[in-house]
Formats: C-alpha cells, structure tokens, sequence
C-alpha cells in the first residue's frame, strides 16, 4: 500500500480552490518520472502545465479532462505494476481530500495603512523562522502574479505578498504614483506585519520599487531579486504600457498581455477577463496612468538604480527571460560582477510564472546565499 | 382686471399668429404644398395665448396632436415650425418629426403628440422635476375632450395629486373627438371626474381671451406655490376639421360659419379692447398685417429650404449607441 | 472579494448611484412598500425585496412610490428624465408592459429623433422577466425582443452578479433610455463582486467559454445552462465557445460573427417566445452575414410557441434545459457540409 501515490489537484496561489483538469499528456500505464508535464491544468487566472511531483508508473486516471475538482482531490494514482487493481481501487475508495487548512499553510490576509489608504496584502507563513520575503508585483498586476511562486517560497521562510496602491485590492487612489509611493506601502506593508528585515523580490516595476526601498530604507532589506525588473536601463516598452492601460475590449487586452510572454497561448481567457474586470472598477484607469506617467514616461524608465546597486552590500540577484518583449534583458549586462544574473532562454517578461520551476529554485538559492554571507 | 397696453398687444400678437399660421397652413396643404398629416388649431387660439401667457421657461407644456397653438403661444419659432411642417432640414426637429411632434425642450416645450394622451403622463414628470429640483415651475397638460377619456389621462389625474405635484390638467372640449361629440363621449363631466380626483377644477368659456386668462392664473399659481394639481375645462370650438382633408360631415349644416361669426375668441377680443378703449382698431390691424407678412416669410423660407440629408436619417436614434 | 447575490449587487448599484448623482431617483410600486399604511414604513423593498433599504437612506423625495398605474408612473419617468432628472423606474413584471408601453416605445424611444437631436432622456426602466418560478402565463415572459425591436431603446440582460452591478451603473450613467431585464430565478445566485463601482461597457459580449468546435449564444440566465452544457460536453470531446451578448440592443455582432467564423457550427439557446426572438435575430444575422463560415445548419433552442404554462413538470419542459443544449449542440458538432 505504501507504493501507491497520489497524484492530487495542487494549489497554486492562496486563492485556489478548484482547478479544471482540461486534458492528460500521458495514458495509464506510462512511467512517470518527477518533473514530467502530465497534464495541463486550468485555474480561474491561468492554465499551465502540471508536472509529476512523484515518479511512478501512472495507474490510473481517476479525474477526466474537463472535469473541476477541488485542490487536493485525487487526479491518478502512481504504482508499481505489482500493486493489484484491487489495491489500487480500495486506495482509491479509502482516499480523503486534504482541505486546504490541513497541510500546515496558513494564509492570512491583512491591510496595511498608508496615508488613509489600505494596502491589501497576503502572508504565508509555514516557516517560523527565517528572514521573510517580500513579493512586489509589477505595472497592471497583483499578488496573485505569484501563485506558482509564494508555496514553495514560503517552505523555508515566511512569504509576504502585497498589491500595490492602484492595484489588487488596494486602494485605488494613489497621490504622486512614484517609486516614492509605491516604496512607502511596501515599507507599510513591513512595518504593519512587524518584519524589522525582508528579502525583496520585485517584478518589473515592482524591481525598481525594490531598488527604491533599498535606497530608502536599506536596514530593512536583507537582500533584493529583480525579475525583469525596472530600474536598471533607460526603456521600455511604451506601445505595451498604452496599450495596456488603453485596452478594453477583449481582443485589445489579450494582445496586450500577449506580449507579456514568451508564448502567446499562455494567455488564457480567465487571464483577459480577469485584467478586463480589474481595469474596469473605478479609480484603476487614473491610477495607473499615473503611475505610469510618473514611472515610465513615454518609454523611458524615470529613475536609474544602476549605481546604488554597484555600491550596495547587499546581494542582488537578476533573473531575466531572453525573449522578454517589455524591458530588453541586456539591462542586466555590465552591472556589478557581485550581482548574480541568471538569463533563461524561451522566457519573455515573466519568468516567475514561464519558468516557475527554475525560477524558484533559483530565488531560493539566492535567499540561502544572503543568509549565509550574513552570518 | 387690469392689463397694460403691452400685454395686449402681445397677446393679440400671439393669437394672431396662430390664426394666420394655421390658416395658411391649411391653404398650403390644400393646394398639396405639405405632407403626411396636419391637425389645425384655428378658433382655439384664447386658449392657449390665454394660458401660456402666465409661463415662463421654467414651466413645462405638453400638447396633443393639434399643438400649432401651444407651440407657438410657448414662444417656439415660427420659421422652424414652419419649416419643419414642411419637411425640411431648417425645422426645429430637422425635419424628422414634423407636425405632430414639434418641441422645444429649452423653453419648456415637451412636444406636440401623436399619441392621444400622451401628454399627461409627462407632464407630471416634468412637475415631479420641477418639485425636485425646486424651480419653483409648474407643468400644463393641454389635451382634448378625446385625450379626456384616455387611461392615461385619468391616471394622471391620480398621480398628480397623489404626489401632490405642480400641475394644471386643461381640457380643451371642442366638443368633437375626430368625428364623434363629445356630449356623447365623456361619461359624467370634466368637473366631476376632476372632483373625483379630489382637484379643483373650472370651466371657462375658452372664446373668451380674458375669461381663460383669468382662471389660468387662479389653476397656475395654486400649482406654483404648492397647492397641487387643478382642471380646467376650457370651452371651445375649432374651425377646420379634425384634420386637414376631413369634410367634417358630423358637423351640422352652417355650424361652422355660425360659430366664425358668433364665437371668434380674436372677434371677441377686438370688440372687447376696442368697447373698453384700450386698443384701437388700426392698432389690431397694423398687427395682424405684420403678423400676415411674417406668415408668408416663413412659408417663402421653408418653400426655399432643403430636406434633411441622406445622412440625416441615421443621426440621433441614441445620444451615443 | 465577497460574494453576493444578484439581488444585492443591483441594490447596491443603485445606492452607489443614488450617492454620486443627486439627480438619480428610484420610481416603482412598493419599491418601498406600506406608503400611507397603519404598518412598516419600507414594508417590501420590492415585490422581491431588490430595492429594500434605498427609502430608508434616502427617503421619500427620492425613493418614490407610486399607486399601481405603470402608464402614469413610466410615463412621469419619462417626462422627468426628459427634463432633468435621471430616474430608475420599476416596471415590476416585464409583463405589465401592455400598459405602457406607449410611454416607453412612442414616448421615451423617439424624443431625441423625433425632437431633431435636441432631447436626452435618461431613464432607466428595470424589470423582472423570466420563467422557473411557477408564476404562469402573465408573470414569465422573456418580451425582451419587442424592445429590442424598437430604435431608441437600448436593452440589457445581466446574466450573473457580477455583470449584473458593472451593467446597472453604466445603465444608470448612460444617457439613453435603458430596459434592464433581471431574471427573477437569477436573484439568489451568489458570486464574488468587487465593492467598488465598475462599469462594463455596452455592445461588447463576454465570452464565458472558448471552445473551437461549436458556438453557443446565450442570454441571461440561459447563460449558465450554456456553461454547464459545455463543460459537460467537453468530456465528450466537443469544444464549445459560449458567448453572452450581455445586450440585445445594441448587440456586438462582430463577436458572435468571429466566433462562427472559427467554429463554423452556431446554436442560440434563448428563452424567449421563439417567433421573432432574438434567436430568430441572430439566426438572420449569422445567415445573411456569415453565410460562407457555416458548417452545418444553424441551430435555436427555445421554448415552443405557447404561453408559459403553470403546472412544473409543464415548465419544466417548456424551459430550455442544459439537457436539450447538450442535444443539439451534438446534433451540428459531426456534421459537415456537403
């Protein structure tokens, strides 16, 4: 009995709680080894790819494509082939869906105060210890950016997520919409959770917000990831920023967000209507073009970083897609042979949801470096 | 009660206008000069001059299918009516409504009506935002002793006072519903069905300018200054036909001529001002010549104008589709 | 994000709007309910309890009752939108419309052609429609077609919560008059809805669905049934794209015209009376304008051509089910032109 593995629905992203399996890439009867795409999976932000947490001989398929099951509900059983169907069939029957409470993740949702305005933000803590880390979003997008990133980050350490002000479920307004700003919720958002020090890890704007925290505030920070960040070169994309604060009709957010990623199929239709629903609540148009006019006018980024991050002691790792179409990943070249660079082939402007795999283990890595040099 | 000189003479300008505004109309459309349907409000004139005389832009009207006369005492423009009654593109509604649908929203104006009894029914929401939004207006429902009869008549009478609203309801019995009389066709009386409704309501002699003017003021002022809704039952008689091209065979042999000669409110109104001393006859006449020159001007400039585009029939269906 | 029912979100919408525009005001009997009774003042909020609450933020100057006297009361309405103010009228069971619907289709449609482009009459008349609730042949008809007929009317058919408030605040804010058509069996249903303001744009469907074989159109609460038809014959192996024009008037028919143009195969799924439906709409366009993307015939799935009948299990069968998509989305799915 103890052969048979469960292969259930994961949860990716604090907010899941179902998952539509749409189809399997293998039969019964394949071997399986850990790390094979079994099957693509649908959630209401994004379908992706599932690969095999276990290696095995896949068994049986108990959910059929198409068909919604909650997380953590059975999809197929692993075994050997000298496991009997029989077995196999009482493991299924005696098989009890793990709510999502039981498997030591808590998620807490709070609000930090910035100047009479709330900054929404999630924290997962399975963790006691260890430095915390801080995900910062980047332009039009949220803490949920990070589903695929958040529960294996906060295996070791505890994980904040934030959405910044204009963003998420964050206040609409936003005042100047500088890096200012957008530097102080994140630093509300530490001090609310009562975090002294944190590693940040920004995602294109939200990199250049982690730079300016770090000019800031550097006795907060432990260290910084940029993921495609801005803050590091003069462009970027103005086409991609127009359109996407412009578009509105379907057809118009979808091209904008396709030239988010490397494959333009990734983007799904949950993916539109969600940016769709988002740009339509009242307050988002104006705070984002601020934002924008302030951040990244007329495709040049408004602030460089680049010698604050030579000079700093704290170690910075850069993680960039090579096909990124929104900030030209040779910003990355030439910085401080301290600053590790890590360049993914076929990745475009969001290597933590393209390449979620490398990425985190990557930023792992580089967490466990930073604490080691600390010491 | 006392009137100036200048009222006077307005107002007889404004009865006169209607007169010979109609009156040419109904020659026009004779000689096939104007399309579709045209409802003649000649003889009629005391009323309306008698009544819109005490509104200004704040106050709402709306009128019925014969509206040439409220128009036009509401202070519309008579070259765009009359242009419009023609079809053309310099017509207040751009030739797309014609003469069964003339308005001027900006001076209070919400339309003649095709639709019998259309009018009551709006007019309560243009006093219900007069109330609202403190005007200080009020709104006049001009309908027929056939618009009387209508459900959505009576259920604005009930409305009216319900919601205790700014409004005047004024039946204009002429006595003919189309082809059928009203003696016949209204159950009960005006005033009775107003006292049912728990309104004041008068009737008045509608050929006689001063007698409407008088009860107007009484119905107006009460709306104006928060005492509810009130009917008037105005009497009087139209001259041509229900509408042009109606031989009026229900009407009895000579009535017409009788009543041109006997119940002409304009004839009344001259003898009047004329026996008390307060206008002279060539005054009355140099107006009416003026006002004949204006009628033939209007019908020169809208002979002469354009009908609406091609592209004008798409327009304004929505403010934005 | 909270969940809320359809119910909630439209009172909410209203409040929302009563609060950012002094003009906005709430017309319809029992809106508030016991006017002049010896009971509660507020007795109903409705017949279905949607508008509960409004009189007591707002009072009675701006939440209006009136007696049961449609013609009078939408035709006031319309008279008060056409003069400045902007109200939401109730007209409490699409029903009722035999007896105004001069004020709403002769009235209030034609101002601004009629007027020459000179009049805006603002008005919002919401009402209940929708069979499922036993309530027979005068309290269950889908008469959205008959306005949707009408040039000047613009025609919204919220198919959930959600859509539901964004379509009720740009209806609201929109300067043309509006029918909202609520389903009466939608009021229950709960979703997540943000509680800020959002406004989603008429003329532009949703797609709920993408699929590549078969394209489903479908309005208000037949929306969920062409969901679930297709997540079901997903399984099966047909794709189903489902589209909900959100609008009947105006209606985004380059969507559902794309749509046909990939899958090659349309069903319409609409409640409504089917003779001169919006299914038989839709079936002109898609014939007249899509002619050489269609695949197989184009397929209806309505309600016969009979009043709405009483007793369930007559219904029941009247009411297009997800069995009776499912159906004929497979009878068009194999087919191939010859």
């Amino acid at each position: 009995m103890s052969d048979i593995q469960p292969i259930v629905m994961p949860k990716w992203g604090l907010a899941m709680a179902e998952g539509t399996l749409v189809g399997w890439s293998v039969g019964e009867g394949s071997d399986i080894q850990k790390g094979d795409e079994i099957a693509e999976i649908e959630t209401t932000k994004i379908t992706n790819v599932f690969e095999s947490p276990v290696s095995g001989v896949l068994r049986r398929q108990i959910t059929k494509g198409g068909e919604i099951v909650p997380v953590g509900a059975l999809l197929a059983v692993l075994a050997p082939s000298t496991v009997s169907d029989a077995e196999i069939d009482a493991f299924i029957g005696a098989f009890v869906v793990e709510s999502a409470d039981d498997n030591g993740s808590k998620v807490v949702e709070r609000e930090a105060h910035l100047g009479g305005r709330n900054i929404f933000y999630k924290f997962s803590g399975s963790a006691e210890d260890g430095i915390p880390a801080v995900l910062i979003h980047g332009f039009g997008g949220d803490a949920d950016n990070w589903l695929f990133n958040i529960e294996s980050l906060s295996a070791s350490r505890p994980v904040y997520a934030l959405d910044l002000p204009g963003h998420g479920k964050s206040t609409k307004t936003v005042v100047k919409g500088d890096l200012d700003e957008l530097a102080d919720a994140v630093i509300a958002v530490l001090d609310d959770a009562g975090v002294a020090k944190a590693h940040l890890v920004g995602h294109s704007l939200g990199g250049a917000v982690a730079f300016k925290v770090l000019d800031k505030a550097p006795t907060r920070v432990a260290s910084v990831a940029g993921v495609a960040p801005a803050g590091l070169g003069e462009g970027v994309n103005d086409a991609y920023i127009r359109g996407f604060i412009s578009a509105e009709k379907r057809k118009d957010v979808k091209s904008a967000l396709q030239m988010l990623v490397a494959d333009p199929e990734q983007v799904s239709a949950t993916m539109i209507e969600g940016i769709q629903r988002y740009k339509r609540l009242e307050g988002v148009k104006e705070a984002i073009e601020t934002i924008a006019a302030k951040t990244m006018p007329q495709g040049r980024q408004a602030v460089s970083f680049r010698s604050l991050v030579e000079k700093t002691d704290k170690p910075v790792l850069v993680v960039w897609g090579e096909k990124d179409a929104i900030i030209d990943p040779r910003h990355s070249e030439g910085v401080a042979s301290t600053v590790s660079v890590v360049r993914l082939p076929s990745v475009g402007h969001m290597p933590h949801l393209e390449a979620a795999k490398t990425f985190n283990a990557q930023v792992a890595k580089h967490f466990e470096n930073a604490e080691a040099k600390s010491r | 009660m006392q009137h100036s000189r200048e009222f006077l003479l307005d107002c007889y300008r404004s009865m006169v206008t209607i007169r010979a505004f109609e009156e040419r109309v109904h020659d026009e459309f004779a000689a096939g000069k104007i399309p579709g349907f045209v409802h003649l409000y000649a003889g009629e004139e005391a009323s309306a001059v008698g009544i819109c005389s005490h509104l200004d832009n704040r106050d709402a009207i709306a009128s019925t299918h014969r509206g040439h006369g409220h128009c036009i005492a509401k202070g519309c423009d008579v070259g765009e009516m009359m242009k419009e009654i023609y079809g053309k593109r310099g017509g207040s509604c751009g030739g797309k409504g014609g003469s069964m649908h003339i308005a001027d929203l900006s001076k209070g104006m919400l339309g003649a009506n095709g639709i019998v009894g259309g009018g009551p029914p709006l007019v309560c929401g243009a006093a219900l935002t007069a109330k609202y939004l403190k005007t200080g207006g009020v709104a006049v429902a001009f309908g027929g002793d056939g618009a009387s009869n209508q459900g959505t008549t009576l259920e604005s009478f009930n409305l009216a006072k319900v919601w205790d609203l700014p409004v005047v309801f004024v039946v204009e019995d002429n006595g003919y519903a189309e082809a059928t009389s009203s003696s016949w066709s209204v159950a009960g009386s005006q005033l009775g069905r107003a006292a049912g409704f728990g309104m004041p309501g008068v009737q008045v002699d509608g050929t006689d300018f001063f007698a409407v003017h008088d009860a107007a003021r009484t119905a107006i002022e009460r709306a104006r200054n928060g005492g509810g809704p009130s009917l008037l039952h105005v009497k009087l008689m139209r001259i041509f036909g229900h509408f042009e091209g109606d031989a009026m065979t229900y009407r009895a042999e000579g009535e017409v001529k009788k009543l041109r000669e006997d119940h002409d409110c304009l004839k009344i109104f001259r003898r009047r001002v004329t026996e008390a001393s307060l206008l002279d006859d060539s005054t009355l006449d140099a107006i009416e010549a003026n006002v004949a020159r204006s009628i033939d001007e209007a019908v020169s400039a809208a002979e002469a104008d354009l009908p609406p585009s091609e592209a004008d029939l798409l327009t304004d269906v929505y403010v934005r589709y | 994000m909270p969940k809320k029912t359809y119910r909630q979100v439209i009172n909410e919408a209203i409040a929302s709007e009563m609060r950012r525009d002094s003009r906005v005001v709430a017309i319809g009997t029992d809106i508030a309910g016991g006017k002049g009774s010896p009971g509660e003042e507020d007795a109903w909020g409705g017949v279905l309890g949607v508008t509960k609450g409004l009189y007591g933020e707002f009072g009675p100057e701006r939440v209006l009752d009136t007696p049961i006297t449609e013609s009078a009361f939408i035709g006031a309405s319309v008279g008060a939108a056409a003069t400045g103010l902007r109200p939401v009228a109730e007209l409490m069971f699409v029903d009722f419309m035999g007896v105004c619907f001069d004020q709403i289709f002769n009235q209030a449609a034609k101002f601004r052609y009629m007027f020459g482009g000179k009049a805006v009459t603002p008005i919002v008349i919401r009402t209940m429609y929708g069979g499922g609730f036993r309530a027979a042949s005068q309290h269950s008809q889908c008469l959205y077609p008959l306005f949707t007929h009408i040039p000047g009317l613009k025609v919204v058919i919220p198919s959930s919560p959600y859509e539901a408030k964004g379509l009720l605040i740009e209806a609201i804010r929109d300067n043309d008059p509006v029918i909202f058509f609520e389903h009466k069996v939608l009021y229950d249903i709960e979703e997540d809805v943000p509680d800020e303001a959002y406004t989603i744009p008429f003329g532009e469907a949703n797609i709920t669905r993408e699929g590549r074989d078969v394209t489903v159109v479908a309005f208000g609460r037949m929306v969920s049934f062409a969901n679930t038809a297709a997540d079901e014959l997903k399984r099966e192996g047909i794709s189903v794209t489902v589209i909900d024009p959100r609008t009947t008037s105006p209606l985004d028919t380059e969507t559902i015209l794309e749509s046909v143009s990939a899958t090659g195969r349309l069903v319409v799924v609409d409640e409504a009376h089917p003779r001169c439906s919006m299914a038989a709409d839709i079936a002109r366009l898609v014939a007249e304008e899509g002619f050489k993307d269609l695949r197989a015939p184009i397929r209806t799935v309505t309600p016969p051509h009979t009043p709405v009948p009483f007793s369930p299990t007559l219904e029941d069968i009247y009411i297009p089910s997800v069995a009776r998509i499912k159906d004929v989305v497979r009878s068009i799915a194999a087919k191939v032109s010859a």
